[in-house]
């Protein structure tokens, strides 16, 4: 068991290695690399939308005018000492300004994932338990138009209907927190901000949770076919018992890797929804940051996020192995 | 000799492109008290839909049970509810499978299956449980049970997985086993083994069992009676050595002969020519007919039922009495 | 048994998919959002389709007359001759037309879906933005499934360290969040509709290359490739005739979600400011403009945004179809 964890986290070196070349590549097509200034010189345009002292900075930062190896060896020991320079339009340390917005996007995310788990089982087991039903074609068909529904769309909606304006006002759409609560004590500030994240964490989650509650009932109707669940009944156990302890515990398996899939989407997704809500996470700071062109918080958000989703991917490993004997089986041999 | 289950005429049904098609068609099957009962065909005979029907196990739809009977302790267990059916399931009726390792969950531990089917009928202490989970492994013939039991179904071989099986069935000490294509899926090797363990405990045990196979030789080691199936009928039913000796049904006779060994020295196998017809294509008549080598005009239009031909042997065709072991 | 004639393997694919009535609706749909995307001048536009002017046939739709340059069709004065007509386009607003004086009005006779904060004709946007949002999604897919194919399938073909180090490219690719990668991108390349092209496309390969991949990996195995190699073909074509034919199946279903991935992903960058650049018309940039004025202008949230809805959805359903359609386990009606 030691050793598949060792193997596995030997495995991490060359995707690690891979995100940072990707991430210096990208690096690389900043305008004013020596190249692009040269062709452009040569015909005489100019870059328009970049100010030439952002084209200054840049090339200070990254060393876009030494040679190929010395610029990446920059950008590593960037990464490694997580020390991505100074903000373009505050002048702030990167890291501080990331550190700082972490805990609110992770909350936000974590609230989500758990409702997704917690909604999207029970729904899957319902739906491969009465499969054909006309309650369960139903609510497969509304789970699925919720799934097609676009993400800033639902947003809108959401907004429009109960954000105030011409229909109710339920729920603020603004911030995390109302003004002036953050002095309130813990319990009606801890409410306030529960208030203020009920419309986003809704469009972190829906989605998400349509897509996982089909996967569950494909999962476990395919384990209901499975020979040991006929034996399980042959014993003359209850059919309850069957499928939520016999083939519910076989289906869940699959499941978990969903979550590695799922966490890239959600740091993604929450770019729009916090941009839309306001909300001062990672994806608001990102997307301002891509507005206004402040490259090192771009760089330092994408090289982070690519990094904590690569954990997320080894934890969602590391969990199935320790849920399916047989593999771990594997990885004893 | 007294019956503890017998079947009764069972009709059986599934759904098929929109149609119903009739898979078993009124078979009847006596299984006495600590006999062991052979139920031979070829695959798509319908005996294993037969087996699964007295546990009450074919999927309601598309299968259905149209009718006959199916005596147990005085009832029909084609009535029971469903409270009852699960009372009687692995406690007084058991059923072993095909294929051992994926008919055990691969998430739970062999000693924690065999015990659920002790929690699931027992009153028992789990000191108890425990104890006769080591039993019962010991009993099956698996060497060192203290730590097997804590194994998963994935790190046993087929036999052993087979046993554990064998021992989940057994625990609650059932009146009729049934084993269907106990060992087709383990080595030959093995096979004996299974079979030689199945016939111990039947005796120790005093239950009947009703074993279902494609394997005449198995039936030869181990069957006290055989019933031959074709295409949803019983064609022939007799004792083992009865049935061996002097088959009645030219069916009987061409898996007889189709076997290597029990014949001469041949240098070819015989297979009987022509294939099982489709359920939903059943001719009138004799199933038989096209793939018989004594068929004649009645066979097309008649059906032929069981009759007599010797001691408690029956044979279900029209030229019974000149079927001899025909030599090809 | 009655004898059917043997319809190959994509004729009993394309069977089992016509039995599907939600994909065939699905498809439908998509069929007329391509007829909308290709004769969207004929739909919405303030060139007349067929002009007769002092005598004189012309097409303005389909060509541009030097004669005609800078003209509004629609001022002109065609009572003068007689005998001349105009056939308009049954929307007869261009996208890009202002119109100060009838911005943000709800919908009407004469603005069926409303117009925007320019006055702009919102149903002329639509029609217009569905050529966008089409092309973007074939191309940026046909993009994805040429570098997927490739990458997938030099990974399945000649496995061992070849595939250790193309496993890596591919796992490395998962772990960056798509959408906030692709802003990236664009934030240091300017987005135009070629860049959000290449850029989606450059991003969304994984998904094939591991089925490509993995189906490789098993062909790999079969004899007829060995044989086929064995008989001198070069790896090239070995893998293009024997291989690939065998393989694209399921590859098709992910290009059906990949489109509508792609679409999705167009509009929300759109949404965000960082689309298809003005004054081209797509529909997550009408949603987006209701972000300012969510409070009254519900035909900004609800028109484009269905739009995206109703396309993505047709797509993943036609996916789907695909995908029970190729299913092996697929038992069609019961």
């Amino acid at each position: 068991m030691r050793d598949y964890i060792f193997k596995r986290l030997l495995l991490l070196i060359p995707t690690l290695f891979g995100i940072t070349l990707i991430t210096f590549f990208i690096i690389q097509l900043a305008p004013g690399n020596p190249v692009e200034r040269k062709l452009q010189l040569d015909q005489g345009i100019q870059a328009e939308a970049i100010t030439q002292q952002i084209v200054e900075e840049t090339k200070k930062l990254y060393g876009l005018d030494k040679p190929i190896y010395v610029r990446y060896g920059i950008w590593l020991k960037q990464i490694v000492t997580l020390d991505f320079g100074r903000s373009y339009k505050d002048h702030r340390p990167v890291i501080n300004k990331i550190a700082e917005r972490i805990p609110i996007t992770l909350t936000l995310n974590i609230i989500s994932i758990i409702l997704i788990y917690l909604i999207a089982i029970p729904i899957g087991v319902y739906s491969a338990v009465s499969h054909g039903r006309f309650s369960e074609r139903i609510s497969t068909f509304f789970l699925f138009i919720l799934y097609s529904i676009p993400s800033f769309w639902m947003a809108m909606i959401l907004i429009f209907f109960l954000g105030g304006g011409d229909y109710w006002d339920l729920f603020p759409v603004y911030g995390i927190l109302s003004p002036g609560a953050e002095n309130y004590p813990f319990f009606p500030k801890a409410i306030n901000f529960l208030w203020h994240i009920a419309l986003p964490v809704f469009c972190l989650t829906y989605g998400s949770l349509a897509y996982l509650s089909r996967f569950q009932k494909g999962s476990l109707l395919e384990v209901l076919r499975e020979d040991f669940v006929r034996t399980a009944t042959a014993k003359g156990l209850p059919r309850h018992k069957v499928i939520l302890k016999h083939a519910l515990r076989n289906a869940l398996i699959p499941i978990i890797t969903i979550l590695a899939g799922i966490l890239p989407a959600m740091i993604g997704g929450s770019v729009i929804i916090e941009s839309i809500f306001s909300i001062p996470g990672i994806g608001q700071l990102g997307f301002e940051s891509v507005l206004s062109r402040d490259y090192p918080v771009i760089m330092a958000i994408a090289t982070i996020s690519a990094v904590l989703t690569l954990f997320g991917i080894l934890i969602a490993d590391l969990i199935y192995v320790l849920v399916d004997p047989r593999i771990s089986f594997e990885a004893k041999k | 000799m007294d019956n503890v289950l017998e079947i009764k005429d069972l009709r059986i049904s599934f759904a098929s492109d929109g149609k119903r098609v009739e898979v078993v068609g009124g078979i009847s099957i006596n299984v006495p008290k600590g006999k062991i009962i052979g139920v031979v065909g070829e695959s798509g005979c319908g005996k294993t839909v037969t087996a699964l029907s007295v546990m009450r196990l074919i999927p309601e739809p598309p299968g259905k049970i149209d009718s006959g009977e199916i005596i147990f302790d005085g009832a029909d267990l084609l009535h029971y509810s469903d409270r009852d059916m699960r009372s009687i399931r692995g406690n007084r009726i058991s059923m072993i499978f095909q294929e051992p390792i994926s008919s055990l969950n691969p998430v739970f531990t062999v000693g924690n299956q065999i015990e659920e089917a002790l929690s699931t009928h027992l009153n028992l202490s789990k000191q108890e449980r425990k104890e006769r989970v080591l039993e019962l492994l010991t009993l099956v013939g698996i060497p060192a049970p203290q730590r097997r039991m804590h194994n998963y179904p994935h790190e046993m071989s087929g036999g052993m997985s087979q046993r554990v099986m064998i021992a989940m069935a057994l625990a609650c000490n059932p009146e009729v086993l049934i084993a269907d294509e106990p060992t087709t899926a383990l080595d030959v090797t093995i096979q004996a083994g299974i079979l030689e363990l199945i016939n111990d405990l039947r005796v120790k045990m005093g239950m009947a069992v009703l074993l279902i196979t494609h394997d005449l030789g198995i039936i030869a080691e181990v069957a006290d009676e055989v019933y031959v199936m074709y295409a949803g009928k019983v064609v022939e039913h007799g004792y083992t050595a009865d049935i061996f000796r002097e088959p009645h049904h030219p069916y009987t006779v061409g898996l007889l002969n189709s076997v290597p060994g029990l014949q001469e020295n041949k240098e070819m196998l015989n297979a009987i020519p022509g294939v099982v017809p489709s359920p939903d294509n059943f001719p009138d008549g004799c199933r038989f007919q096209d793939r018989c080598p004594l068929v004649i005009d009645k066979c097309r239009t008649d059906e032929p039922l069981l009759e007599q031909v010797g001691n408690a042997h029956t044979a279900a065709c029209w030229r019974r009495a000149e079927v001899k072991k025909i030599e090809n | 048994m009655s004898e059917t004639k043997s319809v190959g393997y994509w004729g009993s694919v394309w069977q089992k998919l016509k039995k599907d009535k939600l994909a065939m609706a699905a498809l439908i749909i998509v069929l007329v959002l391509f007829g909308v995307a290709i004769f969207q001048n004929f739909l919405a536009g303030n060139k007349p389709i067929i002009l007769k002017y002092q005598n004189e046939y012309y097409f303005p739709v389909l060509f541009r007359y030097n004669k005609f340059f800078g003209t509004d069709f629609k001022q002109l004065d065609i009572n003068s001759t007689k005998g001349d007509f105009a056939i308009f386009p049954p929307v007869r607003f261009s996208p890009t037309e202002n119109d100060l004086l009838s911005v943000l009005i709800p919908p009407s006779k004469e603005h069926l879906f409303g117009t925007d904060d320019r006055g702009r004709d919102v149903l002329s946007r639509m029609i217009h933005g569905a050529r966008i949002s089409l092309s973007i999604g074939f191309v940026a897919v046909g993009i994805a499934a040429i570098i997927g194919i490739l990458l997938g399938g030099i990974a399945g073909y000649y496995g061992g360290s070849v595939d250790f180090i193309v496993s890596r490219l591919f796992e490395v690719m998962m772990t960056f969040p798509v959408f906030f990668l692709i802003l990236t991108i664009l934030a240091f390349r300017d987005p135009s509709i070629y860049n959000i092209m290449i850029v989606i496309g450059a991003t969304s390969w994984t998904g094939i290359a591991r089925l490509i991949r993995a189906q490789f990996l098993q062909l790999r195995q079969f004899d007829y490739v060995d044989a086929a190699v064995a008989l001198g073909g070069n790896d090239w074509r070995v893998m293009m005739k024997h291989m690939l034919p065998n393989s694209l199946a399921p590859v098709l279903v992910d290009i059906s979600f990949g489109i509508s991935g792609a679409i999705l992903v167009e509009s929300g960058l759109s949404f965000l400011g960082f689309g298809v650049p003005p004054p081209e018309p797509s529909w997550g940039d009408i949603l987006s403009q209701s972000q300012r004025y969510v409070d009254f202008a519900w035909w900004l949230v609800l028109f484009p945004g269905a739009a995206i809805f109703v396309t993505v959805t047709s797509f993943n359903l036609l996916g789907e179809g695909f995908r029970n359609a190729i299913d092996p386990k697929f038992l069609g009606s019961e």
